[in-house]
């Protein structure tokens, strides 16, 4: 992974001391709370419902054991023992104390970590598909390109003060679990006709009140050109995107409003004047970049593993959880393991001290010192050896990690919603336990199949319920939490928006909703097709009849 | 009378007279000498009488105005202000960028409006170099704001060579 040089490290000391000093302002009163606001909030500082939350960037969700370890002893220390893994493969912490927040912000620094730019009106942490460098049909790892989109929009002194928030997303790999298409830029990598990289660069995608994918801007801009395309983009939002209703400061109004068309232009002429600048990329840097992500040391010439064979022909249980959680690795002999979040009884996406310090001394023993969170909120380990699989497994149950639910309907994606955050119409995360307690049998689970649901708590969306397969968002109706379902979303790469299903319902009542969904994709379903091939085969009616015939 | 910061110091003595609002082109006549700071709109009305008017003279853009409207007189103007309505419109650091990148304009730019200490590290990066400061501002708590950071990773104005090309020339040396 990426280490700092004392450039890395000098800008970050500097910036842990601007902020302490903002602080100390703000709190002699020499700074008022309007003009504190956007400061903390760029250093990951929130005012939440119950405490202060402080948001911790991941960049591209990947971490060490030395940075799983100091964030235990966060959560220990500072935190009631927990954190919350969000979907934007990032780590909050619900209960600090706003005097702490200097010394946790110097503890991270000690990890080469921080919570800069994770929240506010200015480019955020840049993500990408959990599975970068490790994927068996990768086209290209997009980590050295996340990595200098990073140091690029790090204290980028132009873009500080957006009109609105702004995430970018990379993406290597042909499944794209990154959700691409619905960020403010969306970044593709693909391979020429002379089989050098490029970019394929969307904009205008965000969830949110205005669900919307985004619209190709470049098609195939090359390597050079990366960061004077992406800035190109953000030069005209930064002059042009409304800042007079924060409901409509998003870019993809400001596509929208514009016009595709009319927008690629302007940033098409932008582009021209900037493109061969000093920011045009060199092959030094990209190869320095790439140096830090060229694998690990991995055992040569391993093929399948005949321990693996007969631990999945005598053991039931490892094989349902080789057979949900395990992927394809492109080195041979290797394979991804996904270590679920999501057991009943935990909210999605939380993770106790004791688990971190588990998981950082597993990523040391199985996986190179190394794992990275996914925007499903769930823990990789990248880089695992099939023949030590079984015994990884075993390991992981003795701290109940080994749930083999990866992609089942109870691998929610749930947001924080009205337990923590103050903007929820409902609460999100007892609804996804009562959820996961209704559908706690693993062989109807597993009969089911692949099926993504999303909870949000509100329009906000943090939840990303609009590419759920089936979403559900928390409205407020008189006063009363009900929740609103819709079907058929995806942020694959054939993305899709949900379409609302009907009236809303209460909260005991949606479990019994699922089910009657579910029975109705398995008496239509073509053998093997999974839900959302269903849903788009047969289309909403369908569902919809059956939902309302029996509730209404 | 704001404190004005230029080349990171205290100006003593600003010669500049700021027109937040001009109405007539009266005012040219009732100060001969005087250099003034225009608003956009009065600049593109009054241009041939500017041209003849004998002391100096500089324009001011609002935040949702653009350099390009002034683009072929730039070499005519010795300043450049942009307005700052309020400090999280962030609109003023792209024109400041594009009037050195792009127009390479050499004149002063300065930040007038709603200028703020922790603002004043990223304005200096985008290319202004002074700065009418709001009232309440501490001008000794502004001066250490250019110390902020030692360094930057992209290109700037004040360091037009990005973090990764000076990190190369340094390997390379
Ligand atoms: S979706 Fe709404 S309720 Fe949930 S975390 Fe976001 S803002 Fe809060």
């Amino acid at each position: 992974m990426y280490r700092y040089d004392e450039y890395d490290h000098a800008m970050l000391a500097e910036r842990v001391a601007q902020f302490q000093d903002q602080t100390r302002r703000y709190l002699d009163g020499k700074l008022s709370e309007a003009e504190f606001l956007p400061l903390r909030l760029q250093n990951g500082l929130y005012v939440q419902r119950l405490a202060p939350m402080l948001r911790v960037a991941v960049p591209y969700g990947l971490l060490s054991s030395a940075q799983l370890r100091k964030l235990a002893h966060i959560a220990r220390h500072y935190d009631k023992g927990y954190g919350h893994l969000t979907t934007r493969q990032n780590i909050q912490f619900n209960w600090p104390e706003l005097m702490d927040v200097p010394d946790i912000l110097a503890e991270l620094a000690e990890v080469e970590m921080h919570a800069i730019q994770t929240s506010g009106n200015c480019i955020r942490n840049v993500t990408t598909d959990h599975f970068a460098g490790a994927a068996a049909d990768e086209i290209e790892d997009a980590r050295p390109w996340c990595e200098i989109i990073r140091q690029w929009s790090s204290f980028h002194p132009e873009f500080a003060y957006l009109p609105r928030k702004f995430k970018i997303a990379v993406c290597g790999t042909p499944a794209d679990q990154a959700a691409t298409q619905v960020h403010d830029i969306g970044v593709y990598l693909l391979r020429g006709d002379d089989g050098e990289t490029r970019f394929r660069i969307l904009a205008g995608g965000g969830l949110g009140r205005t669900p919307v994918i985004g619209q190709v801007i470049f098609e195939q801009v090359e390597e050079p050109h990366l960061l004077s395309a992406l800035e190109a983009i953000m030069r005209v939002y930064n002059r042009e995107g409304r800042r007079d209703n924060k409901y409509k400061a998003r870019i993809k109004i400001l596509v929208r409003e514009t016009g595709a068309d009319r927008f690629r232009e302007k940033v098409r002429r932008e582009w021209e004047r900037i493109k061969d600048s000093a920011m045009k990329l060199t092959g030094a840097e990209i190869r320095r970049c790439q140096s830090f992500f060229s694998g690990p040391d991995y055992v040569q010439r391993l093929n399948g593993s005949d321990a693996l064979e007969e631990s999945l022909r005598n053991d039931a249980e490892f094989a349902l959880w080789h057979r949900r959680n395990v992927r394809a690795h492109k080195q041979p002999g290797y394979a991804i393991v996904t270590v679920s979040l999501k057991q009943t009884g935990l909210a999605p996406g939380d993770i106790n001290d004791r688990q971190l310090d588990f998981l950082a001394d597993l990523a040391e023993r199985y996986s190179f010192g190394e794992a990275r969170i996914s925007h499903k909120q769930n823990i990789i380990l990248a880089d695992v050896e099939q023949r030590r699989l079984h015994a990884l497994w075993r390991e992981l149950g003795a701290e109940s990690l080994e749930t083999p639910a990866l992609g089942l309907l109870t691998d929610i994606i749930c947001c924080p919603g009205g337990d923590f955050c103050a903007l929820a119409n409902a609460k999100s995360i007892p609804l996804a336990e009562e959820i996961q307690r209704d559908f706690r049998n693993s062989a109807e689970l597993e009969e089911i199949g692949d099926l993504s649901l999303n909870i949000s708590g509100c329009m906000n969306a943090c939840g990303h319920h609009h590419v759920g397969n089936i979403g559900i968002l928390g409205v407020d109706k008189k006063g009363e939490e009900f929740y609103q379902i819709s079907l058929g979303g995806s942020s694959a790469r054939q993305a899709s928006l949900g379409k609302i299903l009907g009236p809303a319902f209460a909260r005991e009542e949606v479990p019994g909703v699922l089910h009657i969904l579910v029975d109705v994709y398995k008496a239509q379903r073509d053998p093997g097709e999974a839900f959302l091939d269903t849903y788009r085969r047969i289309g909403h009616e369908p569902f919809k009849q059956s939902v309302y015939a029996d509730h209404h | 009378m704001p404190i004005i910061i230029d080349q990171k110091a205290i100006l003593r003595q600003d010669r500049w007279t700021l027109l937040r609002e001009a109405s007539g082109p009266e005012v040219l006549r009732a100060a001969p000498g005087r250099s003034f700071i225009v608003p956009l709109d009065f600049y593109l009305r009054y241009r041939g009488l500017l041209d003849e008017y004998p002391g100096e003279k500089g324009v001011w853009l609002d935040s949702h105005e653009t350099p390009e409207a002034i683009a072929g007189d730039l070499a005519n103007l010795a300043i450049i202000a942009l307005n700052f309505p309020v400090f999280r419109d962030g609109r003023s650091f792209t024109n400041a960028r594009e009037l050195r990148e792009h127009y390479r304009y050499q004149g002063e730019i300065r930040a007038i409006g709603d200028v703020l200490r922790d603002q004043l590290f990223y304005m200096a990066r985008c290319g202004f170099d002074s700065f009418a400061l709001r009232h309440d501002q501490d001008p000794e708590t502004c001066l250490a704001a250019f110390r902020d950071f030692s360094t930057g990773y992209q290109a700037s104005i004040d360091e037009p060579a990005p973090l990764f090309r000076r990190r190369h020339d340094q390997r390379q040396a």
